[in-house]
């Protein structure tokens, strides 16, 4: 089959970047979308231009790495699908196809559709974790979990980090993210002793890095290729009012 | 003289595994390690590469211990390791279920899943460590699957006759790596852990025969930085994408691995690599990687060919008794559930046979038309719904109607940095954990114990054995002017240089795709004499051209994805060969490893216990230079070799 791609192409953080058009001519339905873009890449080497560069890993949708605007949609217009699994079935012959980077106030472009997420990370830092050293572990079995606390933990848990809830955000906001570690995390009786600090914690560093915040569009639940529930966000708010109003704790 | 015209150099041997019994070996091994005073650790400075399960984890420990600890990983994100697609499960002996699980057990099973090509005390230490890692994860808040009354459930896995793999739905090594990842990132918030993302670690710098630090690449910048420490550990995951296809993620490599080979740390059983049996076939020659699909699903699919060579009919036109079902028909006791290594050989036998279906010829069909019609499509679905969701989105069929097609692909690499009991390689101060090193699972993993492995090497042994190094030894300071330094950092820059100068005609992918056929023609399931000494010859062929003829386009001055891959495909050029040496000096089938020589009649694996009891581990003497080879004898003091049969 026959594509047009309109790709977005900035050659570094300051550049002010641009599409491109190209056409690939030998495309196969089998492909997935970053395959076809490996075809594209050989024929730009080969004829003396830059590849176009793109964030990838493990290609199965788990990872998080890959990340790129597919005709308007963050991941693609696949429902509940990395763009690493679309494939190119999806697409009809002759189609045009643009392709940009994740946008977000909070994740600067480095190259091309390569973007700088590292501001996930530093949400993380600020509490996205249970404080247990390893070693001071009580026996597995010690604490029970009540199956549906532990399923509804997991759906939260499934989230990737891909950053395509903030792509689709009209404000940029993180709150999906958010609100899955901190349900993830307060499903558990192991994540209660730092539940209310961790949501206050994290909310401002959320905040402090350039995330907007949440005005309940749901873009961002219909964007997730792992489905996470919007749900979470309720969490989060819920958890972040009753940490801050409540006087119970707050932020030194 | 040619390359494998090798020599055989002294004898390699562990020193650091305690003898007597093996019950009590490692309890003995820690009170024996000398401890580093609390108010000192402050002061040492340790590097990890990697952030996989094994990096993660003992980056996290070590960083709690208060050690300053320097971590690089080459994704965006220390998250995003390859540990993350890991699916199946994890396995530890709780013996939760009663049904007669025991540290031993699982030391038993272990040992003998490995073919008797593993060290009998790194075995029974991860069998012991693996309730802790249990605990440890379910500390940290992993949510592994329950049952309804709260407690933990597992599932029986890989041919074992007791249920002891933990779970978290199809993505255990995804909330196992998050829980590790969380660990990391509370000690990048207390400060004892410095994070470099997308850093490439290049070279390993080694002055005076110890291991001080490492030269990495600024993957956004392109800057060459050089990071001093006191001690290195290598956590850098397996090197399966040597044959371009596998189920890793397309950044996995050998890199750092080979680069510390190259400065003297021997690299064991490089041609011990797994197959696994149940990926979705190749469909073009676009394809950039296979996906794997569970190992469970031959729980309930069974598996056949057309007995007719050339039979193009649908599937489900070919009447039963058309059918070959060769895993029933060769192994009636364990039929589709024989092992890894075992169900692999017998889909390329009947692909060689010409009787592989799909366009290629090279797949097999997974049935279900029998479990949807004894269990109901129902319970298929809520058993395998999503995998089958997976199969549909990269195939375009629908498994409920059409059976599945299915091929064997690389999958994990038993081989890697040869270490001692404490971890640590031949170059002292370098410590090797994960997938990277080749200690515990011999010939053969038994499936659910990497992930284990990767925790025990990086949560529980490794920040006890380096303490001990650390406290023993008195390490003088190294600056960055001393000249191993300058040198290392001076080959790094070099290296880049000749790469992005060479501007040839062919790109970095074309030359990774053809080491993989070779790779896969000549060292993969089935390997010969003759098929070995001709991949001998292309390798070196293909090297040569490789470093004339590739083309390289922008600088190295900023981010630059072909530059990266190059450098990882140049190493791979040289451990393809490595590895197909050590296959061809291994004159005897034993786990993933097929001599086509050593079969017995019946065409099984045939062992030579008298000749190849030993891990080879080989010296590197010089690119395309006849390595050395030094062998450790394995001793078997507790389980006793027998020829593994399952049928
Ligand atoms: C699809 C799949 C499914 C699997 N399922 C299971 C399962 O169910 N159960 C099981 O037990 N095992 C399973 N395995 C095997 C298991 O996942 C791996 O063996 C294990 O996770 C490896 O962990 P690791 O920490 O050693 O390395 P990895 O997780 O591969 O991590 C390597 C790290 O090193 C870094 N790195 C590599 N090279 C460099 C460099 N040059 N510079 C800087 N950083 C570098 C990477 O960035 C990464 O952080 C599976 C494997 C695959 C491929
Ligand atoms: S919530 Fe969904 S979209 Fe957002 S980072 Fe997680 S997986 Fe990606
Ligand atoms: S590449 Fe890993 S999720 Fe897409």
């Amino acid at each position: 089959m026959k594509v047009n791609l309109r790709v977005w192409r900035q050659r570094d953080a300051v550049d002010k970047g641009r599409m491109v058009s190209y056409v690939v001519e030998d495309a196969s339905e089998d492909m997935s979308f970053l395959e076809l873009l490996d075809v594209l890449n050989e024929k730009l080497i080969l004829s003396g231009d830059e590849p176009v560069a793109f964030d990838h890993d493990c290609r199965e949708g788990i990872c998080g790495s890959c990340s790129m605007v597919v005709d308007g949609h963050p991941h693609g217009p696949e429902k509940a699908t990395t763009v690493c699994q679309l494939h190119m079935r999806k697409f009809s012959d002759g189609a045009t196809i643009t392709v940009e980077p994740f946008r977000a106030g909070a994740f600067p472009v480095i190259k091309d559709l390569v973007v700088d997420r590292g501001a996930f990370d530093k949400i993380i830092q600020a509490g996205g974790y249970i404080s247990a050293n390893t070693g001071s572990a009580p026996e597995a079995h010690s604490t029970p979990v009540p199956k549906s606390n532990a399923d509804r933990s997991f759906a939260a848990a499934n989230c990737i980090g891909c950053g395509a809830c903030v792509a689709a955000c009209p404000n940029g906001s993180a709150s999906l993210f958010l609100g899955a570690k901190l349900t993830h995390l307060g499903e558990m009786p192991q994540g209660q002793p730092e539940r209310w600090e961790r949501v206050v914690n994290m909310v401002e560093t959320h905040d402090d890095a350039g995330f907007g915040g949440c005005t309940n569009t749901g873009a961002c639940a219909t964007a997730c290729p792992k489905e996470i529930p919007l749900d979470v966000i309720s969490q989060l708010n819920h958890d972040y009012l009753k940490a801050t109003v409540g006087g119970r704790r707050k932020k030194a | 003289m040619s390359y494998s015209d090798y020599s055989v150099g002294a004898p390699v041997v562990d020193k650091a595994a305690p003898d007597g019994p093996i019950e009590t070996r490692w309890e003995r091994r820690k009170f024996g390690v000398k401890l580093v005073n609390p108010a000192n650790k402050r002061k040492v400075k340790i590097i990890v590469v990697g952030t996989g399960l094994a990096g993660g984890a003992a980056a996290a420990t070590l960083g709690e211990a208060g050690y300053q600890v320097t971590s690089f990983c080459y994704q965006d994100s220390p998250r995003r390791a390859h540990s993350i697609a890991a699916q199946g499960g994890i396995n530890a002996a709780k013996n939760y279920r009663n049904d007669g699980d025991s540290v031993y057990r699982l030391f038993y099973d272990t040992v003998k899943g490995g073919d008797f090509r593993a060290r009998e005390s790194n075995v029974h230490r991860l069998a012991e460590i693996s309730r802790q890692i249990i605990d440890q994860c379910v500390a940290q808040g992993v949510p592994f699957a329950r049952e309804y009354g709260g407690l933990l459930d597992t599932r029986s896995f890989g041919g074992v006759q007791v249920s002891r793999t933990f779970y978290a739905r199809g993505q255990t090594g995804q909330q196992l790596l998050l829980g590790a990842y969380q660990a990391l990132e509370r000690q990048v918030n207390a400060g004892t852990v410095t994070m470099y993302p997308r850093h490439e670690m290049l070279e390993l710098v080694v002055v005076e025969g110890r291991a001080r630090g490492v030269v990495v690449r600024d993957m956004v910048t392109g800057e060459i930085e050089t990071h001093l420490a006191d001690a290195v550990v290598l956590a850098t995951g397996g090197y399966g994408n040597v044959f371009y296809l596998s189920t890793n993620a397309k950044g996995c490599n050998v890199t750092a691995a080979w680069r510390a080979h190259r400065k003297g740390a021997l690299f064991a059983n490089p041609c011990f690599t797994q197959i696994h049996p149940t990926c979705i076939p190749v469909s073009g020659d676009h394809q950039s990687k296979l996906t794997l699909m569970s190992e469970s699903l031959r729980n309930d699919g069974r598996v056949w060919v057309p007995k007719q060579i050339g039979d193009t009919r649908d599937p489900r036109e070919i009447p039963h008794e058309e059918r070959d079902y060769f895993l029933e028909r060769k192994y009636p006791s364990f039929g589709n559930l024989v092992p890894r290594d075992i169900a692999s050989r017998a889909a390329k036998e009947v692909c060689d046979e010409k009787r592989g279906v799909g366009p290629s010829g090279l797949g097999v069909y997974l049935d279900f038309d029998d479990a949807i019609q004894r269990l109901g499509r129902k319970a298929v679905e809520a058993k395998y719904g999503n995998l089958f969701e997976m199969y549909e989105r990269i195939t375009g069929e629908n498994p409920y109607e059409v059976p599945m097609r299915i091929f064997p692909a690389v999958h994990y690499t038993m081989g890697g940095l040869w270490v001692d009991y404490d971890l640590q390689s031949t170059i002292p101060g370098l410590y090797v954990a994960g997938e990277a090193n080749f200690s515990d699972h011999g010939a053969n993993r038994l499936g659910a114990s990497a992930l284990m492995q990767g925790l025990s090497d990086g949560y529980f042994v490794l920040p006890v054995t380096i303490g001990d190094y650390l406290a023993s030894n008195k390490l003088p300071e190294v600056t960055p002017d001393a000249p191993e330094v300058v040198e290392a950092e001076k080959a790094v820059r070099d290296r880049i240089e000749t790469l992005l100068s060479i501007n040839g005609t062919r790109t970095v992918d074309s030359f990774h795709r053809e080491l993989g056929h070779i790779m896969w023609d000549y060292c993969g399931m089935e390997r010969t004499e003759d098929g070995l000494r001709k991949a001998l010859e292309l390798i070196p062929e293909l090297r040569r051209e490789f470093w004339n003829n590739v083309k390289i386009p922008g600088t190295g001055a900023e981010l630059n994805q072909s530059l990266e891959k190059a450098g990882r495909v140049a190493d791979f050029l040289e451990l393809g060969e490595l590895m197909c040496l050590d296959a061809l000096h291994r004159r005897e089938s034993c786990g993933g490893h097929f001599r086509g020589e050593s079969q017995t009649e019946d065409g099984e694996a045939q062992r030579d216990d008298e000749n190849f009891s030993y891990a080879a581990a080989w010296e590197y003497t010089g690119r395309g230079s006849a390595p050395v080879l030094h062998k450790e004898e394995l001793l078997f003091e507790y389980v006793h070799p027998t020829q593994r049969s399952y049928k």
